[in-house]
């Protein structure tokens, strides 16, 4: 298939309709479906410190913008409040859509300059892993030390701390059913 | 009644004065909440946004260990409440789901138990009428802006307990417990959830926007019923602002003179007690 190049704002897009089939597919969303009525958008708050706005995500996965959609950092800001997909008209669940793009680009460990969702979510997803529940006091400490910004939040931390909502030992469950679950999700069973 | 009970990880910390609240005032309406044993974390945000078969694998082993007890699953935490909805309307849904869901936590869905969120079960089974008789003190004067957060009532087909726009349960508790529910716009507007960690700057935004509006809208306080929800309003809010924020069940254990209400509001960031002093509903 020949490609083509667009020329956006956001700079210069190579257009391949693969990226547009594989995310129809993994999400289950009609994405042909969006006509930029920028419903989603004028709903969507988080986003609007992002590069593009929902709408703009979608057209752009029309178009098989595949590196401009998965390096964009308003798939990263997206809460999965699921406003958008509750408004759109044409009932495509844009919430879905983002989950996917997030999926996509943390499987090739993509991701925009400075953006730390991954790493939050795999430091997250690794306690459920190593001990059934989220420890919350050992998961905000952990990524401060990842991130190297451990003095941001020290203020609220003692203040969480000192009101008993940062115990120091949980009651944690583990639990070898979950570590199963993750070697299955992984494709390891 | 009785009901299994899954708190979900916040509720054992930053939450823990929703999930004391919660057994209380379920005590004090007769409810029995019976916590699930073995339960583990739901997932939340993290599995989804990263890996589809754990954000299916996990809500499941959960659901697995709810039928296993035989009882309905009662959740207040709305994250995990929607987590929970959300794989089991996908196995109950499609077969495809339910053998992918089976596989992955090993078990065989039955789709004999039901999940609520605990507002949904105080609100249809209990009653506003029953709350309202359970009423000692009541919180007349009480100007509440009724916070819903954006995932109690959503996505519609999942969990249709609330509209999903404009919901009114929470108002409707808040009069029964006789506090006066203001009309306001920003009811199901996202607080930025779990930004909280990664982008405190964009949330800080979303807060004061929230505040701002309760507090246009003539409230003395917001009432949530999500954790993720309370701790951004409260953490990530701009410094001069002191408006409260309360869990409907800490309105409710105020309302019904429960003893240990008091306990509960001094684990907050923001000190709920001047304002109480001044309606008199805490000595």
């Amino acid at each position: 298939m020949a490609t083509a190049t667009l020329h956006l704002p956001a700079g210069a897009v190579t257009v391949d309709a693969a990226f547009r089939e594989e995310v129809a597919r993994l999400s289950g969303q009609p994405l042909e479906l969006c006509f930029q009525c920028q419903k989603c958008a004028s709903g969507c708050y988080p986003t609007q410190e992002g590069d593009y706005t929902p709408n703009e995500i979608m057209r752009l996965i029309q178009y098989g913008a595949r590196d401009a959609v998965l390096r964009s950092r308003t798939i990263w800001l997206c809460t999965s409040c699921e406003t958008c997909g509750l408004r759109c008209p044409n009932g495509i669940r844009i919430a879905e859509v983002m989950d996917t793009l997030k999926q996509m680009a943390a499987a090739r460990g993509i991701a925009p300059a400075g953006e730390t969702g991954p790493l939050f979510h795999n430091l997250f997803l690794s306690e459920i892993r190593a001990a059934g529940r989220v420890h919350e006091t050992m998961l905000m400490l952990k990524y401060k030390l990842k991130t190297g910004n451990l003095f941001a939040d020290m203020k609220l931390g003692w203040q969480l701390f000192r009101r008993g909502k940062l115990p120091l030992v949980p009651r944690l469950k583990k639990d070898p059913a979950v570590r199963r679950i993750f070697e299955r999700a992984s494709g390891q069973e | 009644m009785q009901y299994s009970y899954y708190p979900g990880c916040s509720l054992e910390a930053t939450g823990v004065e929703y999930n004391l609240s919660t057994r209380a005032v379920a005590g004090a309406l007769g409810l029995e909440l019976v916590e699930l044993p073995g339960w583990t974390c739901c997932g939340s945000s993290s599995a989804h946004a990263v890996n589809k078969d754990l954000a299916l694998g996990l809500a499941a082993h959960n659901i697995a260990l709810a039928q296993e007890q035989g009882r309905d699953l009662v959740v207040p935490c709305s994250a995990c409440y929607t987590r929970l909805c959300k794989a089991d309307h996908e196995m109950r849904h499609d077969p495809a789901e339910k053998a992918r869901a089976e596989r992955l936590a090993g078990f065989s869905y039955t789709g004999k138990i039901q999940i609520y969120s605990f507002l949904e079960i105080v609100k249809d089974r209990v009653g506003c009428d029953e709350v309202a008789r359970a009423v000692r003190k009541p919180l007349t004067g009480l100007k509440v802006a009724c916070y819903y957060g954006c995932l109690l009532v959503r996505p519609p087909e999942v969990r249709p307990f609330d509209r999903a726009e404009d919901p009114t349960s929470l108002d409707e508790l808040a009069a029964a417990l006789g506090a006066e529910p203001v009309p306001w716009c920003y009811k199901t507007t996202c607080c930025g959830a779990g930004l909280s960690l990664t982008r405190p700057e964009v949330v800080e935004q979303l807060v004061a926007r929230i505040l701002s509006a309760a507090r246009e809208a003539g409230a003395d306080a917001l009432v949530t019923a999500c954790p993720l929800c309370q701790n951004n309003l409260e953490m990530r809010r701009p410094a001069q602002e002191g408006i409260p924020v309360f869990y409907f069940t800490e309105l409710m254990g105020l309302a019904f003179g429960l003893g240990e209400a008091p306990g509960w509001l001094k684990k907050h960031l923001v000190d709920p007690f001047p304002l109480l002093q001044r309606f008199s509903l805490v000595g």
